[in-house]
């Protein structure tokens, strides 16, 4: 059955990161919501459920021997391309956007698992050793086709925060697999002169909206707003933080969304600098600990596919964070393992086990 | 094996140290911003989380007015005083809360109601407590703020319609935006409680009349009392739409219905344009745009003659005797029929086992076409209507427009129904009879129209066969008066109807109104030349024994429908109209009188001569 070496090899350092940071999570989202009257479960239950069904799968994909994520990579891929067009034919409209498919009581994003499906068939088309050369412009063209193909259909929903996602994930790993360095730059030549003319054509309201993207001070009563509080948030929490369960701006309602992708602020609010420290840090451990596991592979799939995963929690990160401290604007991109969320969740934890599993295969084969 | 792998793996090494130095430099910066904002400016900031008081004050944009094709305003917008609670600055205080109460004129109970009516409000968002208050109470309130805090007062813009019900069907109104319509949403954004346009003009025009709203953010002490600005938005109000009616004829065609319902449309044929739309009984739109009560939706919805219907553009009804104008035009261009056909009516045409009565008990005689349609003699049509058979009645209905929506631009047009063998095959599966073809030949059986659709028919005959797209807003202006768009008539169709057949129908159309014995006489003018058709549609199927004059002891929701479509003057047609009575009983002697009055109306405000008409006597005049 399973290799008792399995065992021996498996990660405990990684699994241990990624409960430490779930637990703060739970926490984190109990403090939060705790005042909010909801109908139905608290928050933070659901949340437990989810992560309890995250941790089986990512239980489930780590000890699957992951040679065969080779065969199945591009039906996951496929897979995922229906989901997502079944998104926007008969998805669930929200407020804004066409995220979500509703399969019995579940609903779920299939843009978050596109993520993951869109690593493996990567990390399967680059498999094969290009030579010392690297790759070069021309090997690009059905990476470019797996690219496109989600992002517009995530465009479309719209969704903007995946969609650049699954952007930087591709650059991440052109640049991990070899891509030679004057394709690269060539690349991003033509990304850039081809901006203007994707801006023309754009209808008025999404320029309008890309425009306040790039300066949220043209929106005062949103994104703006929204930006200020949570400066607020994070700083008012000086260097030992408020306290749990005592913060003022995350509870008083101030800050929309303060559970999903505002989730940092409270953490910076009510544990201060030295919790924001401590957060900050394990994630950066967590993204070390990918680039090692996929550095450390036996083979050249599991290495992408692990840098891929890690490469994808970095940007998450980063992004983020950034974005409630102010540095960046406000998009909606969630933080790993702490925003409120089922579908990025469970989702994640699937990439953290691709982590696990090539983890502990590395001496094997 | 192993060599080749390592060596092919030396390549993720290299370029991971790039990587992994980017992923450091990067998350350094996430440090030391950590520690700019907790350490550096922590202080501050925590400050300003303690005395957290930064608000957002919503703007609403002024929705775009109203105006008739003179320039009349016909709706506006009118400040109205809303009063706002934060609950939060109010909680220890609980005698405020009575005073509040007391004030405003407002039970305890709904005042909590309001407040607690609101799942997962954000803490400090204020609550709306009452809107649209007088001046009276602003006053006091605005004089105990002192001892009120918490409480808000908001001047926001509220629709207001210049003359209460006055074309209301075609104004529409306005409502609270609904889950569906949020959704619907795309360009322009709605909050939760914004209005938006749910009917008529109102609602078709809706991306033009709602502007942009705008916003604030505000600082407040902790009494809820505004220190400061902050910064905001400034809302830009909507752009102003000038309607093709004419707020005097309107107004002269409302007023003619006095207390019956039914539906006027009056239009230039040659252009399309609506010049007066009234559909009775009408309703009051404010009430819609302060939000409409309970008793008041139910006494709309429950009331047997439907105010909320456009009946003009919504109701479908047998066209009656008007159709016959079709039938002609199908008989002569078919050759079933000449101008000189004549045929014999006596009171009664036994057909299959049935008797088809005219009107006209003691029978009209012999007749050409012309007098038939004059005097509107049924047997004649019914006789006629078998030579050219339904099929082609059909197709010279299409001809003119009916059967399909006339694309008008406003919510819920109907098509009517043009019956044809091939239509009851498909719509019952069953073959047609010819005896059919009889009551649809006098407009009656499956035929349905909407009296617009009329309007276009008669606007057809009287302008060359030429359909017009009818038109409601001529014109869209931004805030500054400057024209943003224009809308010029459009020609969507020519009937394929021969000059010489439109003459002999026009011709007929001039004698049923200024012939003694055209059923239209009672619409007669002097000044002016009207051509027009009368008609009566059946509600229900005549009992055989049914007596001329027994209509009047009929329950009222039996009796026919009146109508009359007509147009003026007859050497060059400026104005169509088309009037229907509900159960109303004679065209001749409910609907022409409404068409007289707003005909005569037009020319005295175009020719500014006096035009009055003789009393025509009406006695003998039914159909």
């Amino acid at each position: 059955m399973i290799d008792r070496r399995l065992f021996i090899h498996f990660d405990w350092g990684l699994l241990g990161i990624v409960l430490l940071i779930v637990s703060i999570g739970i926490l984190n989202l109990y403090s939060v919501t705790s005042n909010e009257e909801t109908t139905g479960a608290p928050l933070y239950l659901k949340q437990v459920l989810w992560l309890a069904i995250g941790l089986g799968a990512m239980l489930v994909i780590a000890f699957v021997e992951y040679r065969f994520y080779t065969d199945f990579a591009y039906i996951a891929y496929a897979v995922a391309m229906v989901l997502l067009m079944l998104v926007l034919g008969y998805g669930i409209i929200t407020s804004d956007a066409q995220r979500w498919v509703k399969v019995g009581p579940l609903t779920f994003q299939p843009s978050e698992f596109v993520k993951i499906s869109f690593i493996l068939a990567l990390a399967k088309f680059f498999q094969r050793y290009p030579g010392r050369e690297g790759y070069s412009l021309k090997h690009l063209a059905f990476p470019f086709f797996l690219l496109f193909l989600p992002m517009i259909l995530i465009l479309k929903q719209p969704h903007l925060g995946n969609a650049i996602i699954l952007l930087l994930v591709f650059f991440s790993i052109l640049v991990f697999v070899k891509v030679r360095w004057s394709s690269l730059i060539t690349l991003g030549v033509i990304g850039v002169s081809i901006l203007p003319l994707v801006w023309r054509f754009l209808k008025d309201y999404q320029k309008r909206r890309i425009i306040t993207f790039f300066n949220p001070d043209l929106d005062p009563l949103g994104a703006g707003y929204q930006l200020i509080q949570s400066k607020i948030a994070v700083g008012s929490g000086g260097i030992l933080g408020k306290g749990f369960m005592k913060g003022t701006q995350c509870k008083l309602g101030f800050l929309p969304e303060q559970h999903t992708d505002f989730i940092f602020s409270a953490i910076g609010e009510e544990w201060g600098l030295v919790g924001g420290f401590i957060v900050v840090g394990l994630y950066f451990l967590l993204i070390l600990w990918g680039l090692r596991i996929a550095v450390g592979s036996k083979d050249r799939f599991g290495a992408i596919v692990c840098f891929g995963v890690a490469a994808m929690l970095f940007w998450h990160t980063f992004i983020n964070i950034s974005m409630v401290l102010g540095l960046m604007p406000v998009v909606g991109i969630p933080l790993p393992l702490l925003s409120y969320g089922g579908s990025f969740l469970i989702s994640t934890l699937i990439g953290i086990g691709l982590l696990l599993n090539v983890s502990m295969r590395r001496y094997l084969f | 094996m192993m060599e080749l792998n390592t060596q092919r793996m030396e390549d993720f090494k290299e370029r991971s140290r790039y990587l992994k130095l980017f992923a450091g430099a990067a998350f350094l910066l996430l440090f030391v911003y950590l520690w700019h904002l907790q350490v550096i400016k922590g202080n501050d900031l925590r400050q300003l989380s303690e005395n957290n008081r930064i608000r957002i004050r919503e703007m609403v944009a002024d929705r775009g007015m109203l105006l008739d094709r003179k320039g009349q305003i016909l709706a506006h917008n009118r400040p109205s005083f809303e009063v706002f609670l934060v609950p939060e600055d109010i909680r220890s205080n609980p005698e405020a809360l009575e005073k509040i109460g007391e004030i405003l004129n407002l039970p305890q109970e709904e005042i909590d109601e309001n407040i607690k009516g609101l799942k997962r409000r954000p803490a400090f968002r204020p609550v709306k407590l009452k809107s649209d208050i007088d001046w009276n109470r602003l006053a006091i309130l605005e004089s105990n703020r002192i001892h009120l805090p918490g409480i808000l007062v908001d001047v926001r813009p509220r629709r207001a319609y210049q003359y209460d019900s006055l074309a209301s069907h075609l104004i529409g109104y306005i409502g609270e935006v609904d889950e569906n319509e949020l959704r619907q949403a795309k360009e322009k954004t709605y909050r939760m409680g914004a209005m938006i346009g749910k009917h008529g003009v109102e609602r078709e025009w809706e991306a033009q009349l709602k502007g942009t709203d705008g916003g604030r953010q505000i600082e407040v002490d902790a009494l809820g009392r505004e220190i400061k600005p902050l910064r905001s938005v400034e809302p830009f109000p909507g752009n102003n739409l000038f309607l093709t009616i004419d707020f005097d004829l309107q107004k002269a065609a409302e007023d003619a219905y006095q207390d019956k319902n039914g539906a006027l449309i009056a239009m230039d044929p040659k252009t399309g344009r609506i010049l007066a739309m009234v559909s009775k009984p009408s309703f009051d739109p404010s009430i819609f745009a302060r939000g409409v009560s309970a008793e008041e939706w139910r006494a709309l919805t429950d009331h047997p003659f439907n105010p909320l219907q456009n009946k003009g553009i919504q109701g479908q009804y047998p066209p009656g005797s008007v159709f016959k104008i079709v039938t002609a035009i199908a008989g002569l261009e078919t050759g079933a029929i000449t101008a000189q056909t004549q045929i014999t009516c006596t009171g009664v045409f036994p057909y299959g086992n049935r008797d088809f009565r005219c009107w006209k008990e003691k029978g009209h005689g012999t007749l050409s076409l012309h007098q038939a349609l004059v005097e509107s003699c049924d047997t004649y049509f019914y006789q006629a209507g078998l030579k050219v058979g339904v099929d082609a009645i059909a197709h010279y209905a299409g001809e003119l427009g009916l059967g399909r929506k006339t694309g008008i631009g406003l919510p819920h047009e109907k098509a009517g129904i043009v019956p044809s063998t091939s239509w009851k095959k498909k719509r019952f599966g069953v073959s047609w009879y010819s005896g059919e073809t009889l009551s649809v030949a006098v407009g009656q059986g499956y035929l349905n129209a909407t009296p617009l659709q009329l309007l276009i028919l008669i606007s057809a005959v009287a302008n060359g066969g030429r359909l017009h797209l009818p038109q409601v807003v001529e014109r869209v202006e931004n805030i500054y008066g400057e024209k943003l768009k224009e809308y010029p008539s459009q020609e969507t169709g020519r009937a394929n109807i021969s000059e010489k057949t439109l003459r002999v129908v026009q011709e007929a159309l001039m004698g049923a109104v200024n012939e003694p014995r055209g059923t239209g006489y009672a619409s007669a003018l002097k000044q002016v030349k009207v051509a027009g058709k009368t008609g009566t549609a059946q509600v229900v199927r005549m009992a055989a024994d049914f007596k001329k004059g027994d209509m009047n002891r009929m329950p009222i929701k039996f009796r026919d429908h009146a109508w009359f479509a007509a147009y003026a003057p007859f050497e060059d047609p400026q104005i169509a109209v088309v009037v229907l009575v509900e159960h109303g009983g004679y065209g001749g002697t409910a609907a022409a009188p409404i068409a007289r009055k707003v005909i005569e109306k037009y020319f005295d405000l175009e020719a500014s001569a006096p035009a009055k008409a003789e009393e025509a006597s009406s006695d003998s005049v039914y159909d």
